[in-house]
């Protein structure tokens, strides 16, 4: 099964992992892979979720002891034994959700845990400003280094990380899905920095779920599945349909289910929603067994108008009813039982309640149903678990496993199954296959469909065009917390949405 | 294991009833119960008396009903440290009631009143204005006290009905007091609604994640100002019986108690940051504690010396495990 490139350059890797093991309780997360890094080189590190990318990251990182193999640098063994020791070793990492501080300067954020000392053993702040001011310049951060972070955007963000990961002098920069909240303009600026770091000689790891960022960026890829190595080579000596044969194990085209598009009657409707600064005006039905998407732009006030249909902010203005009856919905507990349910964007924080078992997540909302006069019963909660855990084909070692220890794909299988266990008839799905694999994506497309045919009225705030196209019966673009367009599913085009979600006027005659 | 990534069926726990039994946190504790019972036992003739053993418990039976009450407030994440303080005000409420005329009925509702009065203070504070509660109960603390040394100063409230003794002198049966059976029952109450209810489940939501918990439709601060109204309560139950022991009220009544009845549920091993730990926990904790204290009453240690003993008894239990799984990590390496 493994797929050995010709390397021709006898360039030796910076960083090469043989035989790799981590094992947690229950589970093996990585067995005996190999990874190598190349100076001047990009790497990028494909797989589904529960590959064990970000496993490998956290022991390269320092952050998991190995239970197996050898870490070489530069051909030298080495064990790290803390994060420290990986940085000592020229090993940073620009992680997912990166880790800064909000209440610090872009120059205390860069160079913290290693600012520049003076004669006193006190921090030479002047010396720290300016050494940061020329990384920034380097890479063309358009902020000064005095700037509090918390005043910056996420974009901005990423790039004091990345500031950071220059200052400390690495050798090796590991990237984790760096571009998942960016902006097509502020993507094109993050290659733009890849091609710096590439030139200055550092070993580069990518991890990446897109297709199009891998081809455009990386020189060579490693296949992890399920823990297990399955071939590295040369990105130009592969196609990419090759790739994701080698990634899923089976040929996996990105098709989207054939839906039945059997739409029934008006279950919600939404009248004049407001909002002081988030949003406007947002009147809307959706049918019975219909899923209606909502496009637009990071910023448009979809995620902030959900929030408040659920009850979790307070709208100015507007009215819903449910099946032609007035709601006021002020809580999260009124949604659910008016049959409005949400599935969060923010897995981490809103999504799953880490510390607590699967079971217990699956069922918190539907105690009522699972208990007798406010006493709880376990084997009416497994039971409920273990049926909605199947219906989502969950991968976990028992049903007493903490959330937290399962992929972020498995997570978000729980807080679906946890949702769906409240039997709702209004499911709403923020961005629910954001970061997550094409395996775990086109099953979580199935699945949906499979609701809807089932009656289950379905609304879901996507950013990926293709997702949008083939998912909706009907499409809502937003813009400035506005609605710009309501399409149905015959007028969806790429263009029409960009132009709507963008607020392009349309073509005329001349420009077209 | 990839026979765990490709089975359907996912067995319901990963380990037997025993099993987490044996590895849980209780049972150490317990182990280290048995093991002062049993060094007590030795230093000292005295200790296996049943009558010594009996006045013992008053170590730890009024702080106990008060630990348990903080620990639900511990898990979700909050913390009352005006406890004290409150028995404080419950009881100077009670004496001035007294003075007036009231007898026993009216005592015990005056101080079940004014404990649910201060907890909802303090949850008016913490779930309506959203403030943080140690700043919040620090502030309380010196407040609620603070009435009691304007009221009587200097002086104390003495004379309280003889009827009213029963709280905290009486015997229910042979060597076994009121306090004891008050402690076994809302120990037992706790343990249920902790473990056994929709509203214990929520409550360790509530610390695991409260952002979690909310977007799951739980009603978070509703639940939060339960459990300070509960702890306030509890204190005021705790003053009913500290009260009736003393016979008399002083503003200094039940001093730095704030302090033990955290020690008594962080040992009891409940995460000070919230999120875990078990009212058996804090039962045995209780009787860690009070068995230490009694242990070295009966060698004429000095209560200042006993402070100590106590201090390295949390942070040793505490310890303890966490050296243990170091231990175990480097001799795997």
């Amino acid at each position: 099964m493994t797929h050995s490139a010709a390397i021709a350059q006898d360039v030796t890797p910076v960083v090469s992992m043989d035989m790799i093991t981590k094992t947690f309780p229950g589970v093996r997360a990585l067995d005996q892979v190999k990874l190598d890094l190349y100076p001047g080189q990009v790497t990028a590190l494909v797989g589904e979720n529960g590959a064990g990318k970000s496993t490998t990251v956290k022991i390269l990182t320092g952050i998991y002891r190995t239970n197996g193999g050898t870490i070489r640098i530069d051909g030298n063994p080495v064990t790290f034994a803390s994060p420290n020791d990986a940085a000592n070793a020229g090993i940073t990492a620009i992680h997912q959700e990166t880790v800064l501080f909000d209440e610090l300067s872009v120059a205390e954020n860069i160079y913290i845990g290693h600012a520049p000392r003076n004669s006193f053993g006190l921090i030479d702040t002047a010396r720290m400003h300016s050494n940061a001011a020329s990384l920034l310049a380097e890479i063309g951060a358009p902020f000064s280094s005095h700037t509090q972070l918390s005043d910056l955007g996420i974009a901005n963000k990423h790039l004091v990380a990345i500031a950071r990961a220059l200052s400390v002098d690495a050798r090796v920069v590991i990237m984790d899905e760096p571009t998942a909240a960016l902006s097509h303009k502020e993507i094109e600026e993050l290659y733009d920095l890849v091609d710096t770091l590439k030139a200055q000689g550092k070993a580069i790891l990518f991890i990446s779920h897109k297709f199009d960022e891998i081809f455009r960026i990386a020189d060579r890829y490693t296949v992890f599945r399920d823990g297990g190595f399955v071939g590295d080579g040369l990105i130009a000596d592969i196609s990419e349909n090759d790739l994701v044969t080698m990634m899923v194990g089976r040929s996996v085209e990105q098709i989207f289910p054939d839906r039945t598009h059997n739409v029934g009657d008006e279950v919600l409707k939404v009248v004049g929603y407001a909002h002081p600064t988030e949003f406007a005006d947002i009147s809307f039905t959706l049918k019975r067994g219909e899923i209606l998407g909502f496009y637009g732009l990071v910023g448009a006030g979809r995620s902030e108008f959900m929030q408040a249909l659920f009850g979790i902010t307070k709208p100015s203005k507007g009215v819903c009813q449910m099946n032609g009856d007035l709601k006021i919905i002020r809580s999260p507990a009124q949604a659910v039982e008016n049959g409005i349910v949400y599935v969060p964007e923010d897995r981490g924080k809103q999504g799953a309640i880490i510390g607590l078992p699967i079971f217990q997540n699956i069922t918190l909302p539907s105690l009522g149903r699972t208990s007798k006069n406010g006493l709880l019963k376990l084997a009416e909660e497994f039971k409920l678990a273990r049926e909605y855990s199947q219906r989502l084909d969950l991968r976990a070692a028992s049903l007493d496993q903490d959330i937290g220890n399962l992929s972020g794909g498995n997570q978000q299988k729980v807080v679906i199954a946890k949702w769906l266990a409240t039997q709702p008839q209004v499911i709403i799905l923020d961005e629910p296959t954001k970061g997550i694999d094409i395996g775990s994506k086109a099953a979580v497309h199935d699945f949906m469909a499979e609701l809807a045919a089932q009656g289950l009225s379905v609304i879901m705030i996507s950013s990926e065009i293709p997702e949008i196209i083939g998912m909706s019966d009907r499409v809502i673009v937003m813009r400035d917390g506005l609605i710009a367009a309501e399409l149905p599913r015959e007028e969806l085009t790429p263009e029409t949405l960009v132009r709507h979600a963008a607020g392009i006027s349309q073509p005329t005659e001349g420009a077209a | 294991m990839t026979d765990a990534t490709t089975a359907r069926n996912i067995p319901d726990r990963m380990n037997s009833r025993a099993v987490r039994i044996f590895k849980s946190w209780e049972a150490l504790l317990l182990a280290v119960a048995i093991t002062i019972f049993v060094v007590n036992s030795f230093a000292s003739p005295y200790f296996l008396d049943a009558w010594n053993l009996s006045d013992a418990t008053f170590n730890f039976t009024e702080k106990a009903m008060i630990a348990f009450a903080m620990a639900l407030l511990i898990i979700a994440g909050e913390i009352d440290l005006s406890v004290a303080s409150i028995i404080a005000l419950a009881s100077t409420a009670m004496g001035l009631a007294m003075q007036h005329g009231a007898g026993t009925p009216e005592l015990v509702t005056i101080g079940l009143i004014v404990g649910l009065l201060c907890g909802a203070f303090n949850g008016f504070f913490v779930t309506v204005l959203g403030l943080p509660s140690i700043v919040v109960t620090i502030g309380t603390m010196s407040l609620f006290r603070g009435i009691s040394y304007i009221i009587l100063g200097d002086d104390s409230f003495r004379g309280y009905p003889s009827s009213f003794a029963w709280f905290g002198q009486g015997y229910i049966y042979w060597v076994f007091t009121v306090e004891m059976l008050f402690f076994v029952i809302i120990a037992v109450a706790y343990a249920v609604l902790l473990h056994k209810t929709n509203f214990g489940r929520a409550v360790y939501a509530i610390g695991n994640n409260p952002t979690g918990a909310m977007f799951s439709g739980i009603r978070v601060q509703r639940i939060k100002f339960i459990l300070f109204l509960l702890t306030g309560l509890m204190s005021g139950i705790a003053a009913i019986c500290l009260t009736s022991r003393l016979g008399s009220t002083r503003p200094s009544i039940a001093s730095g108690m704030e302090l033990e009845v955290v020690t008594m549920v962080v040992l009891g091993g409940v995460n000070i940051l919230g999120g875990s730990g078990t009212i058996p926990g804090v039962v045995i904790a209780a009787f860690v504690m009070g068995l230490v204290t009694f242990g070295l009453g009966l060698l004429n240690v000095p209560g200042l010396v006993m402070s100590i003993f106590i201090g390295l008894l949390l942070i040793g239990v505490i310890a303890l495990p966490r050296l243990w799984t170091m231990a175990a990590e480097r001799r795997k390496e």
